[in-house]
């Protein structure tokens, strides 16, 4: 039966390309998420009249951010292929496609982390300093766990980006349900696999939204 | 215990320089409740950070035991704030924790072992009155009873300074008094000096041994608290003793009588400590021969004794009155005769 309504869909290849896609985008969401939360961190605590208050970095690392966040990231697979080429060896395979992904996705988790943290009460760190906790305590248990709702829910926006953006990594030859898509299903015109393999991103997405919002739902205590 | 030498705390804005604190001297005795008060804006909130060095002073000098705390290292003055803690008007508790572990906060940060850490939030637990509660977390507490975290977690690492920024302004008045009994409590079982500020005549009332009177950055008086009620100088004390012994709508009432009061004067009566428990309005009727109209009457407790203030019409023949007036002198009640201002 459901031969019928999708006649060129190999499942094998469909199932393989599904593993690609949730295996790219989870590498990819691990290290956005670690690279994320040092940019974020950094940009909040070097904003003014935060611990490590410092105009020239913070203007820095806002602008790095910045024009990372606002490159297409279509154009941002192109331009980092010499830098994945010689990272790599190769740009073909999912691994390929992660310095492009993590790339993409870092400076805008970046953003959610600093607003995040800037939620922090900060009547809350006067307190910690109040105690006697140093800078790293502060980070560590107040800063961190205070806004972890935030991050939590930031990733999992985050994580879904990455999903579409490892479909446009297919069309470079990243391999996933994009490539699929595009090589079997637009190039071949078999608009059934092109509707398969968005069935299969939408449900790899309905998942990551799922999880994310639990784990939010869980530790938001406010 | 405490002592602040000329010190003042400028902040520079843009626009202009806002001196916050102006070259305070101030003493607060080891074991004492000190109380601050003034209107907003007066500068307390920063007074108070000054002492554990939340601000930076801009100059002059505050010492806490033998510490000069403005000359402390990073870690040292990390180290003495250990022993200096701090509650807040907004409790400032970490949401994210529970009872427990934010009351095993302060143990956290000192390096407490985890064992000696449960042991002591369950003790702080007791001590605050939060038995069952330790689990929960703070969205889960009524204010009072965040309150009573926010002291369980200053009183953690065993301070010999509790600082209060206004840590009842956001309670209503049978929780704050249910707070403030804890804190002659603490001060008296565990002889923790506190410093507490507050814009509430009550709170000095009620727990203060001390109490300074604040205004732009100044103090304009202090002294005991008893005798300051009993005598306020300035006129901002004077505003703040009222706050206690003339309710508003007594003073409107009172105002109506004193317009016909040419016959009866209405007589404002003040009895300060043990006079202020002997029954001598009883004896003033017996002896001179005057009728007593009571308006308004209120007792004050202080930890230094009572203070109380009555609104009397005396009512009678003229030499009769005199007579009253005269008795009460001799009985070191203070009176004073009130006149229609219009
Ligand atoms: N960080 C700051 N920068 C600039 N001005 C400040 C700062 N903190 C306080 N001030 C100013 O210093 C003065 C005293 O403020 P402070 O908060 O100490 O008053 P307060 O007596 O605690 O008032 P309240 O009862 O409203 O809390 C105010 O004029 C305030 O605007
Ligand atoms: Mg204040």
């Amino acid at each position: 039966m459901i031969n019928d309504v999708f006649p060129n869909v190999n499942w094998d290849s469909m199932w393989e390309a599904s593993l690609e896609t949730v295996y790219m985008s989870l590498i990819a969401v691990a290290m956005t998420f670690v690279l994320g939360l040092i940019l974020g961190l950094l940009l909040y605590l070097t904003d003014k009249g935060n611990f490590w208050a410092n105009k020239p970095v913070h203007a820095v690392t806002a602008a790095i951010v910045n024009i990372f966040r606002s490159i297409p990231f279509i154009i941002l697979l192109i331009l980092l292929i010499p830098f994945t080429n010689l990272l790599l060896g190769t740009m073909l395979g999912p691994s390929a496609a992660l310095p492009a992904l993590i790339t993409g996705a870092a400076p805008f988790y970046a953003r959610l982390v600093e607003i995040g943290l800037r939620e922090v009460d900060k009547g809350v760190i006067e307190a910690a300093q109040s105690m006697g906790a140093g800078q790293g305590s502060i980070i560590m248990k107040v800063l961190l766990p205070e806004s972890m709702p935030a991050l939590v829910s930031g990733i999992t926006v985050t994580g879904i980006t990455l999903v579409s953006y490892t479909a446009m990594a297919g069309a470079i030859g990243a391999g996933g349900l994009g490539d699929l898509a595009y090589r079997e299903g637009f190039q071949r015109t078999q608009p059934d696999v092109t509707f398969a393999a968005t069935v299969a991103v939408l449900i790899i997405v309905f998942i990551f939204q799922t999880i994310g919002d639990w784990i939010t739902y869980k530790i938001d205590k406010r | 215990m405490i002592a602040l030498r000329q010190l003042s705390k400028i902040f520079r804005t843009p626009t202009q320089n806002i001196t916050a604190v102006d070259t305070m001297d101030l003493t607060i005795q080891e074991g004492e409740i000190f109380g601050v008060i003034g209107y907003s804006g007066a500068g307390k909130s920063t007074l108070i950070r000054l002492l554990n060095m939340l601000e930076k002073p801009t100059s002059g000098q505050v010492s806490v035991g033998d510490k000069n705390m403005s000359e402390l290292s990073g870690r040292e003055l990390r180290k003495a704030r250990q022993e200096i803690s701090m509650i807040f008007q907004h409790f400032n508790l970490l949401w994210s924790r529970t009872v427990k572990q934010n009351i095993a906060f302060p143990l956290e940060i000192a390096g407490v072992p985890r064992e000696e850490r449960n042991q002591r939030v369950n003790e702080l637990i007791e001590l605050v009155g939060l038995s069952g509660r330790g689990e929960a977390y703070p969205s889960q507490l009524s204010g009072g009873q965040k309150q009573r975290v926010g002291i369980a977690r200053a009183l953690a690492n065993n301070p010999s300074v509790l600082l209060c920024d206004e840590a009842t302004s956001a309670l209503d008045p049978k929780t704050t008094d249910a707070i403030l009994d804890l804190l002659t409590s603490i001060n008296k079982q565990l002889g923790i000096t506190i410093v507490l500020i507050t814009h509430e005549m009550h709170v000095i009332r009620k727990i203060c041994h001390r109490v300074a009177v604040m205004e732009e950055g100044r103090i304009v008086e202090q002294g005991q608290v008893l005798d300051v009620f009993r005598n306020p100088k300035e006129e901002m004390t004077k505003e703040f003793v009222k706050q206690i012994t003339e309710p508003e709508e007594t003073m409107e009432a009172i105002e109506e009588l004193l317009k016909d009061s040419k016959e009866a004067p209405v007589v404002k009566l003040m009895f300060v400590g043990e006079d202020a428990e002997q029954p001598v309005m009883t004896e003033l009727i017996r002896t001179c021969g005057v009728s007593v109209n009571i308006l308004q009457g209120k007792l004050s407790k202080t930890q230094h004794g009572s203070y109380g203030t009555l609104f009397v019409q005396l009512q009678g023949e003229p030499e009769n009155v005199e007579a009253a007036l005269r008795f009460l002198e001799d009985h070191r009640v203070e009176a004073e005769v009130l006149k229609d201002d219009k």
